[in-house]
């Protein structure tokens, strides 16, 4: 088409009054032209910030830490932890659940929002998915890093065998391989799928050779043609149709790997939608922690506006009330039940050797996120971040408290002993963290952290209705 | 709708050069199916080594000392097994014959044979000869000869038609599931006690009644539980 | 399950002395408020024991290549070998042991045993059910006397101040040693031995003595019964033997002796106590006071337990003999407990027996003689023989006139036949500097220890189990010690040596014992005498004859001297396990727990948490121990129900050359043991070094009150209400699980266990060791809540942390049959057999966790490193053949000796007939020395173990969690003394 009716279009997007007291989901002045440029801009013209390159050599070295204790618990066993009997898990667990829950957030945005037609996940979505990859991947790592017998835990999973021996259908752990794998193969293609015309882009604007075919080979071809868009469409929405439900699904069968069992502490049906408020509140606190200086860095204060800190947090004070909730109902069930275990755990719990964790956890998951009542603390990106911080940890001590404090004083006082982690573990633990962060800054760095199309899509003529407050 | 499909080409990429040839369409087709069948062969491979005789060394006749043939011994001459296996009936393990055992024979017979120089060897110094093991399994499976031979499960079921092996092989692939296809099922397997060293014995046609009639008289039970085999 | 409002949480870190007894605390230092224990000793874990980081390295390797394996799904087999005997002797049927009866000489007292053997490997001892001192049963140091025999770090060979040398060459050097003492009727041969009472061995050293008169014979045992010895003298003005026939005893008063668990009749004691105790449908019961000196597993048990001063239990010895006698005590320092007590002792003269312990005083031992006497128990429950030695002796003298001798230079020759007086001679005689002034020194035993490196020669001494003997159980029931095994290195009897002297080379040890006995029973037919005493495993109506030794005019004794009031008493114990330290190197003794601490690796400083207190020392600080000059360091266990003003030591640790498990494993009390102070001294000083030194205990004292694991009541309140337990009970209907039943139409194997008959003496977690191939961990691992005895006895306190009463409780896995363990297993590694059992298959674990997660019971253990050791080729000859070896990272437990269980089906499947009741015996059901623990199976109502659960004391552990184990407990009983019944938990 003549690129004379784009110019006026865009003129008449400009002339457009700025409507309602709502914060845009993207600052005014926007053109495909500059949104395009500005993203695919950190990848193909602009230099890496300095920060990207800190994040980039912690997570180099974290990683490479990781693979030496990988390779160390491979190598001696995982006596190597600071479990024991009774506590048989310990950090593995802790961090297994910890970072599935960060996971969370990714489906909820590019699906749950999605099919909620929320037009402000555009500007987010994206890396809110890539977040949840790298964080399932972390998380999956640890169920076999914690096997005493890592190498065969394939036997996990039901395949033809000369044995005729199938996993045990009634362990929650072999549901748990089915809920991650899914989760993991589920949210890859969405994340894929999002990225094809974008990667096309990419691939027109680059002027390298090399980077036309990298990203020309992973766009397979797109050429935005209406029918590449038609298919695009349906693909997006019956996937996000299909992982919409995993959003409820993932955490609440982890969570069956406590309530399945009779510990005190563990045995409770209030666990799944507690899991799971618990792991969209940790998940949307890692995106703010990832947001926050990306968005200081890389300048994207006008595709991630007030409007997205504020939303997010929103959600975070929401599901953080329904973990507040179950944090009072757990003493009020174990009471109620009448059964001297159950008590004496809520009372161990709060006053026991790990009464620091547990109230730790009040302080980080219920008292400081009280403060997003108030709207400065929900828009002003250094406080934000910073109560996000706080809540990734309390989520990451909850998981701990949770694991540690049922098992390690249960029934028979004889068996009693305390756990204390060990060098390994914690190894283990910052290791995944650099993982993580890697990972993150590689994706940063090679793929368009914003979705460029999406994005565009929020301008104002670039639907019929015209306007982008959704 | 035009609108729509217009607005999200980039203005600035509608004339752009080739960056791929017209074969890179097939060639990603190919690749995506082709990764697809690569994943389903491999398994698929995984799947056949571990059940092939390499990995179980089914039909693989072993070395020894002393090239000891059963087809001889047993379906030439039609010694007895309980003759040299003495305590198949009343052990878990069969046991190997003592060289005194074989000296019983050759002493007279073959006893000058270069062959036999090894048992000769061993009854003068009285050090045993270290017979390569044919049926190894491993260390955590526990299995008794004497309640099988006991209870009408024939040699032949396991060790084949050994009066037809010059060196013994295993002849069958002791996988779990041949284990436990039998002890599912033992009236499909079970014989007279009369014919459990019977090495021609043929199962009759029917053996589904004769089963089930054994298996009530014998008393057999089928059992799967996981300490029948594993301590 | 108590109500909210009733409900005291577990005050797990709030101090709570006055209410304390209302609660159930932890440990010790969180009912004093102080912080958890448990949690200080961490760097175990990322730092395995470095002595074995060359074995850890290998092990890894090893799991490496498993790891390989496991990824490729291999399967293939290394080609293995079978290798046939060239000439099968008879009876030897492969794959099915043999048993042996022989004996096991402990501090030269015999227990009779039954051995079994693999194709010639010795794998497991069994008691002897004939034999007077085991009845079936077996005591630790049995069950743990083959690890002495494949122990690693044994000598190997004869050697001359360290290098090696031949048999030949020491005979050389012997006789060329002894051309001039020879000459001289043997003035200048010394022959040091422990005490003897193998009748052939003391021939052998008698003749020695007769063929060179002015030759000497000392003996010396550190933890010897020297005080019953002068005891006796004292009373009867000669030695004599004194054993007790406790089976007819109603009343039994323990004056300091821990009868039910230590010495060498302790098997067949607590066998006569326990059938006394259970009489009559467990409504008759006899009575057991303990006056004690230490919180031992006797007084535990006592139906009333006076905890007192060492110097005490002699006073109250004096006031009770002084009561039976009819003079009034009152007012006197134990007033209302004499009386009591006396009274007690006096209705039930005839039937009583009041037990002095081994390391008392020898006027508590007089006293003892006197009381029982007076109380006409002599003849009835208390026996007297002519002594068991062959030379009874003041040994203590006897060492004092060697070590005199060896200062004058008067010793040329000097023969040590066992024993290590070097370590535990006491401390003023200082042996150790002055053994090396003889010409000729020559130590003969098991390990090169601290004697050996004093003498010249050493030689590797035979194991029982090696090569022939003979000796004598507690009544004089003579054994003939028949060896199972070739001698796994060059070592050499003591018979063999002896005799070389008298006519080189001298004869094997079997040609000695069998030409003894030729010469004591000729007439008779001998060689039928001989294979039936052989197969018997001792010589029918061998025991001593009954004599009654008058008793001298009683001489009342003097009271003890008074200690100056701030000044410590101290007293020495033999431990429990490792005895005197000869079985320091014995991995598996080492790491058992000790019977009320349990505590491995380690000897404590034992003292009142009153005492602790006042002299502001804390658990598990390290403090140095001062008498005279001489002081030793070591670690404080603050011990509930241990007198106050006293601290109690056990001997035995602290070796310096026992091999790797033993040395630096605790401290060695001896370096603080005098001639004078052989038990117990009161000038002790006790010194804060600032340090604090880990103990290894597996688990904590913990207290119980109102809802708690164990069930007891009174002799008087079961008469009352048989049905007192099931109403304490509460167990949800069967059908209250969401899985399918199981019918056990077949088998249905369980167990029982009384806890009224339970000792803790922990002879059923050794057997359990030895028959299931259990590893060892060490010390750090056990620090770290790794331990992996499948059998736990877990200990309770009730009451004041003063004089608390104790509760023993043996913890198998509970077989439950709705089993928490076996659903949440994602690979079928625990599942539900057909009779019942949770069998745990190891060769298909992964190791997650999960089911010792979610066992309620917390039974289960697992490798977390790869503890087993699979290169030291020993420890491999022991290993049982019937039971897998596990390796590292797979989950392992009880699994009520399956092994034996599959065995026995297999038997009576051949022969078309059912498992008979008994014809299978766990291993701890076996060893049991009580018969606490019945096995059998549960859907056959004739059988001993279905009778016991249809008893009413029968309950199951947290039966509320509907796990319905197969593992039952019948609750304890007591028969506590009504006049004494209110003070039984205070100080008298």
């Amino acid at each position: 088409m003549p690129a004379g009716n784009v110019q006026e279009l865009q003129s008449r997007s400009q002339r457009r009054p700025d409507p309602g007291s709502v914060p845009a989901v993207i600052a005014p002045g926007q053109t495909f032209t500059s949104i395009t440029d500005q993203i695919s801009g950190f990848i193909l013209t602009r230099k890496s910030p300095l920060l990207w390159w800190a994040a980039f050599a912690f997570g180099i070295i974290l990683s490479i830490n990781l693979l030496t204790i990988v390779t160390l618990i491979f190598y001696r066993g995982v006596g190597l932890y600071g479990i024991q009997i009774p506590v048989g898990w310990g950090f593995a667990i802790t961090n297994f659940v910890w970072w599935i829950g960060i996971g969370h957030a990714g489906t909820l945005i590019s699906a749950f929002l999605l099919l909620m037609n929320q037009g402000w996940r555009n500007s987010i979505n994206r890396f809110a998915e890539a977040m949840t990859i790298f964080a399932v991947m972390c998380a999956g790592m640890f169920p076999i890093m914690h096997l005493g017998r890592p190498w065969i835990f394939y036997w996990l999973i039901p395949y033809p065998n000369t044995m005729t021996v199938q996993p045990q259908f009634r362990s929650p752990l072999v549901w748990d391989i089915f809920a991650v794998s899914t989760y993991f193969t589920l949210s890859l293609l969405f994340w894929y799928l999002g990225m094809i015309p974008d990667l096309a882009t990419l691939r027109d604007k680059a002027k390298s050779r090399a980077a036309q075919r990298f990203y020309g080979i992973a766009c397979w071809g797109w050429r935005g043609a209406s029918l590449h868009w038609r298919l695009h469409e349906t693909a997006s929405l019956l996937l996000a149709g299909l992982a919409t439900p995993l959003v409820l699904s993932v955490h609440t069968v982890v969570s069956f790997d406590f309530t399945i069992s009779i510990l005190p502490g563990w045995h409770s049906t209030i666990f799944p939608p507690y899991f799971v408020a618990g792991a969209i509140f940790s998940g949307f606190a890692m995106v703010l922690v990832l947001a926050i200086p990306i968005r200081a860095v890389y300048g994207l204060g006008n595709l991630l506006t007030e409007r997205h800190l504020n939303n997010c947090a929103k959600l975070m004070l929401a599901t953080g009330l329904i973990v507040a909730y179950t944090y009072v109902i757990e003493p009020f069930t174990s009471w109620y039940s009448g059964d001297s275990f159950e008590m004496f755990m809520v009372h161990n719990r709060a006053t026991g050797p790990y009464a620091w964790a547990f109230w730790g956890v009040i302080a980080c998951n219920v008292a400081i996120p009280q403060l997003l009542w108030w709207r400065s603390f929900r828009i002003r990106p250094k406080r934000l971040f910073f109560i996000s911080a706080v809540i990734l940890y309390g989520m990451w001590l909850e998981r701990y408290m949770i694991i540690v404090t049922a098992l390690h004083r249960d029934f028979l006082p004889s068996s009693w002993a305390n756990f204390v982690a060990t060098v390994t573990d914690n190894a283990l633990l910052y290791g995944s963290i650099g993982f993580f962060v890697l990972m993150f800054a590689l994706f940063v760095r090679l793929l368009p952290m914003i979705s460029m199309y999406e994005v565009r899509e929020l301008l104002p003529f670039s639907s019929p209705a015209g306007g982008s407050e959704k | 709708m035009v609108i729509c499909s217009l607005v999200r080409i980039d203005p600035r990429v509608v004339q752009m050069a080739q960056i791929f040839s017209g074969a890179a369409n097939t060639i990603a087709r190919f690749t995506l199916w082709g990764f697809a069948a690569a994943v389903g062969l491999a398994m698929w491979a995984g799947a056949m080594i571990v059940r092939s005789p390499y990995e179980t060394r089914q039909e693989e006749p072993r070395e020894q000392p002393v090239p000891f043939s059963h087809e001889h011994h047993v379906g030439g001459l039609g010694i007895d097994c309980r003759y040299c296996h003495t305590t198949v009936e009343t052990s878990s393990f069969a046991n190997l014959p003592a060289t005194k055992i074989c000296m019983n024979c050759h002493s007279q017979m073959w006893a000058a044979s270069p062959a036999l120089e090894p048992v000769r060897e061993s009854y003068r110094t009285g050090r045993s000869i270290a017979w390569t093991r044919v049926y190894d399994l491993p260390d955590f499976v526990y299995f008794n000869h004497s309640v099988h031979v006991n209870k009408g499960i024939g040699c032949s079921e396991c060790h084949g038609r050994v009066d037809k092996m010059p060196l013994t092989w295993q002849a069958v692939s002791l996988e779990m599931q041949w284990c436990l296809d039998c002890h599912r099922h033992p009236e499909e397997r079970v014989r007279p006690q009369s014919e459990v060293f019977n090495m021609a014995y043929v199962h009759p046609r029917n053996q589904a009644a004769l089963g089930r009639r054994l298996v009530h008289e014998y008393g057999i039970q089928s059992l799967t539980s996981c300490s029948n085999c594993h301590r | 399950m108590s109500a909210p409002a009733n409900f005291v949480p577990v005050s797990a870190l709030r101090p709570a002395p006055e209410a304390a007894d209302r609660r159930y605390w932890r440990t010790l230092e969180e009912y004093e408020g102080r912080a958890p224990g448990g949690d200080e000793p961490r760097q175990a874990i990322d730092e395995p024991p470095p002595s074995e980081e060359s074995r850890r390295k290998f092990l890894s390797l090893m799991a490496a290549s498993f790891g390989l394996s496991g990824l490729t799904g291999c399967t293939r087999q290394p080609t293995e070998f079978i290798v046939p005997y060239v000439d099968p002797p008879e009876q030897v049927i492969p794959g099915r042991p043999q048993f042996f009866a022989t004996a096991i000489p402990l501090n030269g007292l015999a227990q009779g045993v039954l051995v079994e053997s693999h194709l010639g490997r010795p794998t497991k001892v069994e008691g002897n059910p004939d034999h007077p001192a085991s009845l079936g049963a077996t005591d630790v140091t049995s069950q743990a006397s083959l690890m002495d025999l494949y122990d690693p770090d044994r000598a190997r060979e004869i050697t001359l101040h360290g290098d090696p040398r031949s048999w030949e060459a020491f005979l050389r050097a012997l006789l060329v040693a002894l051309e001039p003492v020879r000459a001289r009727k043997g003035e200048g041969l010394r022959i040091l031995t422990e005490t003897v009472t193998s009748p052939s061995l003391g021939d052998r050293i008698q003749a020695v003595l007769a063929a060179l008169p002015s030759a000497r014979w000392h003996q010396w045992g550190p933890a010897g019964c020297h005080s019953a010895r002068s005891g006796s003298v004292l009373a009867f003005g000669r030695p004599v033997n004194t054993y007790y026939r406790l089976d007819n005893a109603d009343v039994i008063v323990a004056l300091d002796s821990d009868f039910l668990c230590c010495g060498p009749a302790s098997t067949r004691y607590a066998r006569d106590y326990s059938t006394r105790r259970r009489r009559g449908g467990r409504v008759d019961m006899n009575r057991l006071y303990a006056i004690e000196s230490a919180m031992t597993a006797t007084g535990g048990k006592a139906d009333h337990r006076l905890p007192v001063r060492y110097a005490e239990v002699e006073t109250f010895a004096v006031e009770l003999a002084q009561a039976v006698a009819g003079q009034s005590v009152a007012g006197s320092h134990f007033g209302q407990w004499t009386s009591a007590v006396a009274r007690d002792l006096l209705a039930h003269s005839g039937s009583c027996a009041v037990i002095p312990g081994e390391h008392q005083s020898p006027a508590v031992h007089a006293l003892a003689h006197q009381i029982n006497a007076a109380l006409g128990a002599v003849g009835q429950t208390v026996v007297y023989t002519e002594p068991l030695e062959v030379r009874a002796e003041d040994q203590m003298a006897s060492l004092t006139d060697l070590v005199r001798d060896l200062d004058a230079g008067t010793v040329e020759v000097l023969l040590i036949l066992g024993g290590n007086p070097v370590y535990n001679a006491p401390a003023d005689l200082d042996f150790a500097h002055k053994l090396p002034r003889t010409a000729f020194s020559a130590h003969v035993a098991l390990h090169a220890d601290e004697t050996s490196a004093q003498c010249q020669w050493h030689l590797p001494e035979s194991h029982f189990l090696e090569d022939w003997g003979d000796a004598r159980a507690f009544d004089g029931t003579v054994s003939i010690i028949q060896p199972l095994i070739l001698p796994l290195y060059e070592s050499h009897s003591y018979l063999r040596i002896l005799d070389a002297i008298l006519t080189l080379p001298g004869r094997s040890a079997y040609e000695i014992v069998r030409e003894y006995w030729t010469k004591q029973k000729h007439g008779a037919d001998f060689e039928t005498w001989w294979r039936k005493s052989l197969h018997d495993g001792f010589m029918e109506a061998s025991a001593l004859a009954d004599i009654r030794p008058a008793l001298k005019a009683a001489n009342a004794p003097s009271l003890p001297p008074p200690s100056s009031p701030g000044a410590l008493e101290v007293v020495f114990r033999p431990d429990p396990y490792i005895f005197d330290g000869r079985f320091a190197n014995n991995i598996w003794l080492e790491e058992l727990p000790r019977p009320m601490t349990k505590l491995t690796w380690d000897n404590a400083v034992m003292i009142s948490p009153a005492t602790a207190k006042r002299l502001g020392i804390e658990a598990q600080e390290l403090v140095e121990l001062r008498r005279g000059g001489r002081s030793v360091r070591g670690s404080t266990w603050i011990q509930p129900g241990h007198p106050d003003g006293s601290i109690t030591v056990h001997l035995g640790f602290g070796r310096t050359r026992s091999g790797r498990a033993g040395n630096g494993a605790g401290f060695s009390a001896y370096l603080i043991r005098t001639v004078d102070a052989l038990w117990s001294a009161y000038d002790l000083e006790i010194h804060k070094t600032g340090d604090s030194y880990p103990l290894a205990s597996t688990q904590m004292q913990q207290w119980v009150e109102g809802h708690h694991p164990i069930i007891s009541g009174n002799l008087d309140e079961y008469r009352a209400n048989p049905n007192f337990v099931k109403e304490s009970q509460e167990t949800p209907p069967r059908e209250l699980t969401i899985y399918p039943h199981w019918d056990y139409s077949g088998y249905a194997w369980g167990m029982s266990i009384d806890l009224t008959a339970c000792v803790n003496c922990g002879a059923c977690v050794a057997a359990c060791q030895a028959e299931n191939n259990i590893a060892v961990v060490g010390k750090e691992q056990i620090l770290a809540r790794r331990g992996m005895h499948w059998l736990r006895i877990d200990t309770y306190y009730q009451g004041g942390d003063v004089n608390p009463s104790a509760y023993y409780q043996p913890v198998p896995c509970m077989q439950c049959e709705n089993a928490p363990c076996e659903y949440v297993c994602p690979v079928h590694a625990t599942a539900h057999s057909a009779d019942g059992l949770n069998d745990m298959t190891y060769n298909r674990c992964v190791g997650t966790r999960y089911c010792s997660n979610n066992c309620p019971y917390k039974v289960r253990r697992f490798n977390f490193f790869l503890f087993q050791d699979w290169v030291t080729d020993t420890l491999k000859l022991q290993r049982n053949p019937d039971v897998s070896v596990r390796s590292r990272g797979v989950m392992e437990k009880c699994t009520y000796c399956v092994q034996r269980i599959r065995e026995a089906e297999i038997h009576a499947r051949v022969d078309d007939r059912f498992v008979r009741d008994g014809e299978i015996q766990t291993a701890c059901m076996q060893a049991c020395p009580t018969q606490a623990i019945v096995f059998g199976d549960i859907n056959n109502l004739s059988n001993r173990v279905a009778q016991l659960k249809s008893e009413k004391l029968n309950y199951a552990l947290l039966a509320e969690l509907n796990t319905r184990p197969r593992t039952t407990y019948l609750a304890e009983l007591r028969n506590p003394n009504p006049e004494l019944g209110e003070v039984s938990h205070a100080r008298g």
